[in-house]
């Protein structure tokens, strides 16, 4: 590689109380290439970024730049030395345009009155004349500024003047004229940022706003970029748009550096590939030396076999079915629209669509955490046969239907547990309500009132610690403590534990390893074995179309259009995820 | 590109730390109530002079276990501290900021003293206790239910309105006494009916035995029951109790309930079983000091009755400091100021470390520059 270094980080580590986030990490940029930095969810990759770009100190080692090491301490020394990183979750004022937020915390150049004294002193004392007369006998005299009265006078005034000449620059720099933002305009044109500046941030789109971040580091002046996740909100047209750009970049001679779990984007972009496995340092290889099952293996550590087995659906019987679902939130947001769908069981039914498309809200209102405006929901019991309408109806008044619907949330220590409490605490959380059962004799037994039991729910925590192998010191650590794929497995654990018919499960693989998501999978397909209706809302599209019988499209809370997950590619979902098929085309695909 | 050198490592780090060793963390915390002890010496010495140093140790236990009559005032405050705190801690444990523990007590007071003004003398003693308690109660409830019904049907600021209702039952409490007492002095005398017997000749016994029993009782309330595992649940988070299908405004209803039973209670071991008259300032702070206490001993009953001990070991001690020293009433605030800021600032050590910068670095530029 002849290409000059960029940046160098040596023997990188940072902890985080126990949590070794970071060891010895040597991580080596050039300037103009494309690097992946590659991992699995918590394996360091953000941290070893954030301490690249001043968010975090490093514990160990050192930060090389032209051959220097550099400290790094705030975000404003990493625009010094020309660092610049998109976050996954964005920093933007909404209520400020794109372009205010660009020019926002934009630094004034230093201007420094002490400095500038001394320059004009300086320049006083600089002989400015000679006088040599032509009288041999007196000597040759060199007048400076600084001998003469006025002279004096003036670098005295002007001395003074200076801390006004600052003051007058602060306030030149503090003022936003109407046609700010020349600079920020010939950027966004230059790379090819197809955006408006002038609109504000909260009616833009998720792309937008990450057009707009990425615009805000140029603009500052970065060289090196770091982007964190940039795919994970996007969908695939606006990612190939994207990827269009950092190729300006790339050919602009900037060096990025993006973030990123994706094997396929890895290989789709980037030069080289970095991968970090458990806060260490594994490799760098170039992309077009590796392949796929390489570049997993350095990840996880072992060789895998990422197969998700999807079994044909049986005995399918509608158990759940939508019909003309709206409901509009507190603040007056429509989140749906008019969604219907039907939901058998013994299949899995996918829910694409871009975050923040009603997918949370449409799960939310089944569970009976949220009342819709209008339109039904209506649950078979296979048990009994018997159709309930769930709309209106309380978790509690749910359950008491005899409705065996279980509902793993996307927020799951904010919503499905509590973590602060143990494993065996957060079991009770479905069961709590039963009461101890005392037999008196044979026949009869008497339920103790207002007591809890603790009994039951730690023969269901020991038993899902071992049937799922959650790595926990003990029954009794806050959840809190475990790790993301662990949390998840207590909490899926739970839900299946209550034998449901309806499963519905929200980006239950998010922030998860590999190994974890797919013993995720794993009971989802169990479930569906056994003939329960599952719904599944997640954000890959890969693995939506590996995992699901049927896959529904939603587009800010409209329904597009439900696929077969056998027959439909990843562009034609996309497509449907903006609503950019047309009406014909939705169609035919909805004949299919 | 300009490399300034003149940044450096930052001097020290503060990291957090999750797990830290109990013994490790009691170590800290015994730690700091030594400081605070020397700390209150010190301050004590410069005041009174640097004879008032010793002076201060031996007036602070002096104070708490010289005589029997002390070591009773000090359960018999313990106990009604730790009464309010008991009160107070379902509903902080619910994240339900209940500031009004002062006003609800003074209600519960206040519905003893009506009891005894209009039923003293007419019915037996203890038939007018005991009257006097569902009195103060009711009394007590109203006050801390109201803004948990505000707080539930229309979310409103339960700080605000917990603290607006003390201010409420101030003014309730010196209005009833001007209507009570017509000399006008506005001091009721002393309540001639309704007063807890002694026992063994000791009084405030029973209220000891009272608070005993409650905080047991609590204890199990707050590990066994449902309604304390619900109540965790609300206070942990909203979403995961809606989620399971708790109702959430019942829960703060009824918890708000309890508190206001328990501060009935406190309001009736304060006229029936202690001062056995009323006046507006009869809780004295405790409603607002029986939060930190609680806050302190992490919401757990036994916990707080170990820091209601501390808190009033310390109080009456430097009270008798302040007499035997002859420095004002304030010193003892003083007192109790430095030991509150040293005791709940060494958990800031509990939950963080600190870590210097290492001195390594420069030694090897020395070490270079001598080679140079």
């Amino acid at each position: 590689m002849a290409k000059p270094v960029a940046v160098q980080m040596k023997g990188i580590s940072k902890f985080f109380g126990e949590v070794v986030a970071n060891k010895g990490v040597d991580l080596t940029v050039y300037e103009g290439e494309i690097l992946s930095v590659l991992g699995e969810n918590g394996s360091g990759k953000t941290t070893l970024m954030n301490m690249l770009s001043g968010i975090y100190f490093p514990d160990e080692g050192e930060i090389v730049i032209e051959g220097e090491p550099v400290v790094i301490r705030s975000p404003r020394d990493a625009y010094r030395y020309k660092i610049g990183m998109v976050h996954q979750h964005f920093k933007l004022v909404d209520v400020f345009t794109a372009l205010d937020n660009i020019i926002l915390g934009e630094e004034m150049p230093r201007y420094s009155v002490t400095e500038h004294a001394a320059e004009l002193k300086e320049e006083a004392e600089r002989p400015r004349y000679v006088i040599d007369n032509d009288d041999a006998e007196a000597p040759v005299k060199t007048v400076r500024a600084a001998d003469t009265k006025a002279g004096r006078a003036r670098l005295a005034v002007r001395t003074a003047m200076l801390p006004l000449v600052k003051f007058g620059k602060k306030l030149k720099f503090n003022w936003l004229p109407k046609r700010r933002g020349q600079k920020a305009r010939e950027i966004a044109a230059k790379y090819g940022f197809d955006i408006d500046l002038n609109k504000k941030i909260y009616d833009m789109s998720v792309s937008e706003k990450q057009t707009v971040e990425i615009i805000k580091v140029l603009y500052r002046g970065a060289d090196i970029l770091i982007l964190d996740e940039p795919t994970a909100v996007l969908t695939p047209q606006e990612t190939e748009r994207l990827f269009d750009v950092m190729r300006n970049m790339r050919e602009d001679g900037k060096s990025i550096i993006i973030i990123t779990h994706k094997l396929n984007e890895v290989m789709a972009i980037s030069d080289r590939v970095a991968v970090l496995r458990k806060g260490e340092f594994i490799g760098a290889v170039n992309t077009s030396e590796t392949s796929i099952p390489q570049l997993t293996e350095m990840m996880v550590g072992h060789k895998t076999e990422l197969n998700i087995h999807r079994g044909d659906p049986v005995g399918c019987e509608d158990r759940l079915v939508v019909e003309g679902l709206s409901f509009t939130d507190h603040e007056g947001v429509q989140k749906l629209k008019e969604v219907s769908f039907t939901a058998r069981s013994g299949e899995i039914l996918g829910i694409a669509g871009i975050a923040g498309s009603g997918q949370r809200e449409l799960l939310e209102t089944i569970a009976g955490l949220q009342r819709p405006m209008k339109g039904t929901i209506v649950y078979h019991d296979p048990s009994t046969g018997k159709d309930e309408n769930l709309v209106k109806k309380s978790p509690a008044k749910i359950r008491e239907l005899g409705v065996r619907l279980s509902f793993v949330p996307e927020d799951r220590l904010g919503m499905g547990l509590v973590g602060s409490m143990d494993i065996i605490d957060n079991m009770m959380l479905r069961s709590y309500k039963r009461s101890i059962p005392v037999k008196i004799d044979k026949t009869h037994t008497v339920n103790i009132p207002l007591v809890l039991d603790r009994k039951r729910p730690r023969q269901l925590a020991e038993r899902i610690i071992k049937d799922l192998e959650v790595v926990t010191p003990s029954t009794h650590t806050p959840v809190r403590r475990l790790s993301g794929g662990n949390i998840q497995k207590v909490l899926v654990g739970r839900e299946i534990a209550a034998a449901p018919t309806v499963l519905m499960a929200a980006y239950p693989v998010r922030g998860l390893d590999i190994n974890s998501s797919y013993t995720i999978y794993n009971l989802l397909n169990e479930q569906k074995e056994n003939g329960v209706a599952v719904i599944y809302v997640g954000e890959d599209l890969d693995v939506l179309i590996e995992l699901c019988d049927r896959i529904m499209v939603i587009c800010a809370g409209r329904v597009t259009g439900i696929v077969d997950g056998r027959t439909t590619n990843k562009e034609t979902v996309g497509l449907m995820m903006t609503d950019s098929l047309s009406a014909k085309d939705s169609e035919e695909v909805a004949n299919d | 590109m300009t490399n300034v050198k003149t940044d450096r490592e930052p001097l020290f780090r503060i990291i957090k730390r999750d797990n830290i060793p109990r013994g490790k963390a009691w170590v800290i915390r015994i730690a700091a109530v030594v400081i605070a002890i020397l700390v209150g010496a010190l301050v004590s010495a410069i005041l009174a002079g640097g004879s008032a140093f010793g002076a201060f140790f031996s007036g602070l236990f002096d104070g708490v276990f010289g005589t029997p009559r002390r070591i009773l005032n000090l359960f018999q405050n313990t106990a009604i501290l730790l009464c309010i705190a008991l009160a107070v801690a379902p509903a902080f444990k619910m994240r339900f900021w209940n500031i009004g523990a002062e006003g609800q007590v003074l209600m519960g007071g206040l519905g003893c003293v009506v009891c005894v003004k209009y039923l003293g003398g007419k019915i037996d003693d203890n038939a007018l206790i005991f009257v006097m308690f569902i009195m103060s109660v009711a009394f007590s409830v109203v006050w801390s239910v109201i803004p948990a019904i505000f707080k539930a049907k229309w979310r409103t600021n339960e700080t605000l309105f917990t603290l607006m209702m003390n201010y409420v039952a101030m003014q309730l409490v010196a209005l009833s006494i001007f209507a009570w007492v017509p000399s006008g002095s506005g001091v009721l005398g002393t309540l001639e009916h309704g007063n807890f017997p002694n026992v063994g000749g000791y009084p405030y016994i029973i209220n000891i035995i009272i608070v005993a029993v409650m905080t047991v009782l609590m204890f199990l309330y707050f590990r066994f029951s449902k309604h304390g595992y619900e109540l965790s649940v609300v206070g942990e988070s909203e979403n995961t109790a809606k989620y399971v299908g708790i109702n959430v405004k019942k829960v703060i209803i009824r918890t708000m309930v309890l508190s206001g039973v328990l501060c009935g209670l406190a309001g009736l071991l304060l006229v029936g079983g202690t001062s056995f008259t009323l006046a507006s300032d009869t809780v004295d702070g405790r409603g607002f000091t029986a939060i930190l206490v609680a806050w302190l001993g992490k919401f757990s009953p036994p916990a707080m009755a170990f820091t209601s001990l501390l808190y009033v070991f310390i109080d009456q001690g430097a009270k008798n400091v302040a007499t035997g020293v002859g420095i004002g009433d304030a010193f003892s605030e003083i007192i109790t100021g430095i030991f509150f800021f040293l005791v709940i600032g060494c958990e800031f050590f509990i939950n963080y470390k600190i870590k210097f910068r290492p001195r390594k670095k420069k030694e090897e530029n020395s070490v270079e520059e001598v080679a140079a």
